[in-house]
C-alpha cells in the first residue's frame, strides 16, 4: 500500500468564514454612543422644611409652559425662538432695565473685603458653621475668576430662572425648552471663554489642570441657575 | 550577461491572499471586542426628541435605562408605559429597582450611577414628573434626558 500524500488543506473559505462573522458583528454593534441633557435632580424636601424667603419679582425669570405647549415667559406669551435671546438678557441684562436682575461688579477689592471679613468671624468662633465656609468658598472661587479674567458683572445670588410646565406639556416641549435654556448659558460662557482665553468653552478639558481654573472662573460669572417648580396640573391628562 | 536577462516574458506573479484571513480576523476581533450587546428588549416605542446642548454619556456600565413610550404590542394600550429593565413596571417600582442597582455596584461607584431617561417625544411630562418624583424620593439625583443631535425646532 502506498502512502497517500497528507494534501494541504485549503485555507482560502477561512476568509469567508471570517467575512460572514465579521458581518455579523458589523451589524450587532450598537455603537451608537448615548447624548442627552445632564440634569441634577434636587433632592427630596423635608415635611418640616421651613419656607423660603421670597425672592424678588426682577430676579425670577418666570417660564411657564400650558399643555398646549405654548410659552408664558415673564407674563407674555412667548415663541420658542425667541427663549434664548430672552433667557441671555436675564442672565447678562446688558442695558441696565429695571424688571431684570440688578448685577453688581466683583472686582479684587470686594472679594479680598469679603474673605478677610469671613475669615474673621470663623475665626471668632462661628467656625463650626458650614454656611459661613460656603460663603467663603464662594468668595474665594470668585477672588479667582477676577485673578483669571478681570472684574465682571454678577447676577445676584438669588436670581434664577424658574421653569413651570403642565402635567398635560408634552415631553418634546419640555426638553427643547430645557435645550433653549441651557443653551443661553452655553453660548454666553463660549463667548466669554473665546474672549478671554481664545478657545470656547466647550472645548476646555476639566481633566486639563491649565483648563480647570478657566472652567471654573467661567462658571462663576455666568452659573447655570434653573430651578423647576412642582407641574401644576390644569390641561388635564 | 545572459545570466540576468530573463527567460522570455515574465508573468507578474499573483498576489497572495495567504494574509487575507489574518486580516479578517483581526476586524472580527476588534468588533467582538467592542461590540456591546443589546441589553434589553425595548418593549415601548421611543422617538426621541431633538436637542443642541447635549453631552456624551460617560462610563456606560454605570448608566440605568428607564424608558419610557407606547407598547409595541398593541394589547397592552397605546397610552405610555413604564419599562424597567424588561419588563412594564408602575412608578411605585421605581425605588426598589433603584434600590437594586445600586446594591449591585460597588460603594465607590455608587453615587456615579445615572439614570438615563428615554422618552417618546409624544409622551406627556405627567408621566415624566410622576418618574422625577420617585427619583428624587430614591436620591437617584443625576439624571439624563436622553436626545438625538438635531435642532429643537423642526417637529
Amino acid at each position: 500500500m502506498a502512502r497517500r500524500e497528507i494534501t494541504e488543506i485549503n485555507a482560502g473559505a477561512m476568509a469567508d468564514i471570517a467575512f460572514l462573522l465579521l458581518i455579523f458583528f458589523l451589524v450587532t454593534t450598537t455603537m451608537d454612543t448615548d447624548i442627552g441633557i445632564l440634569r441634577q435632580l434636587p433632592p427630596p424636601v423635608p415635611d418640616d422644611m421651613e419656607k423660603p424667603p421670597e425672592v424678588k419679582e426682577r430676579n425670577v425669570y418666570e417660564v411657564l409652559v400650558n399643555s398646549n405647549d405654548r410659552l408664558l415667559v415673564e407674563n407674555e406669551p412667548m415663541d420658542i425662538r425667541d427663549l434664548k435671546e430672552g433667557a441671555k438678557e436675564f442672565y447678562t441684562n446688558p442695558n441696565n432695565r429695571s424688571d431684570l436682575p440688578e448685577m453688581r461688579w466683583v472686582t479684587r477689592s470686594l472679594c479680598v473685603e469679603n474673605i478677610t471679613q469671613l475669615k474673621n468671624v470663623i475665626a471668632q468662633g462661628g467656625g463650626e458653621r458650614d454656611d459661613l465656609k460656603e460663603k467663603l468658598k464662594r468668595w474665594e472661587d470668585k477672588l479667582s475668576a477676577v485673578e483669571l479674567i478681570g472684574e465682571y458683572r454678577e447676577l445676584p445670588t438669588s436670581a434664577l430662572i424658574s421653569l413651570q410646565n403642565d402635567r398635560g406639556t408634552s415631553y418634546n416641549m419640555y426638553i427643547a425648552v430645557q435645550n433653549e435654556l441651557s443653551a443661553a448659558v452655553n453660548e454666553l460662557r463660549n463667548s466669554l471663554s473665546q474672549e478671554k482665553f481664545g478657545v470656547p468653552y466647550s472645548e476646555l478639558n476639566p481633566l486639563d489642570a491649565d483648563d480647570k481654573p478657566k472652567i471654573l472662573a467661567v462658571r462663576a460669572v455666568y452659573p447655570q441657575r434653573i430651578s423647576e417648580a412642582e407641574p401644576k396640573d390644569i390641561g388635564g391628562n | 550577461m545572459s545570466k540576468f536577462t530573463g527567460k522570455g516574458k515574465k508573468r507578474t506573479p499573483g498576489i497572495s491572499t495567504a494574509s487575507l484571513p489574518d486580516i479578517i480576523f483581526m476586524l472580527l476581533f476588534f468588533f467582538m471586542v467592542v461590540t456591546v450587546m443589546r441589553e434589553l428588549d425595548p418593549q415601548v416605542k421611543v422617538v426621541q426628541p431633538n436637542a443642541t446642548e447635549t453631552e456624551k454619556l460617560q462610563k456606560k456600565a454605570l448608566v440605568d435605562y428607564i424608558n419610557v413610550g407606547p407598547p409595541f404590542d398593541a394589547r397592552y394600550g397605546t397610552e405610555p408605559k413604564i419599562q424597567l429593565d424588561d419588563a412594564f413596571a408602575d412608578v411605585e417600582e421605581i425605588p426598589i429597582w433603584i434600590k437594586q442597582n445600586r446594591d449591585a455596584r460597588k460603594e465607590a461607584e455608587q453615587p456615579l450611577i445615572t439614570t438615563s431617561l428615554k422618552v417618546d417625544k409624544d409622551a406627556k411630562m405627567g408621566i415624566v414628573t410622576d418618574i422625577k418624583q420617585e427619583l428624587r424620593e430614591s436620591n437617584a439625583l443625576k439624571i439624563n434626558y436622553s436626545t438625538l443631535q438635531g435642532s429643537v425646532y423642526d417637529k
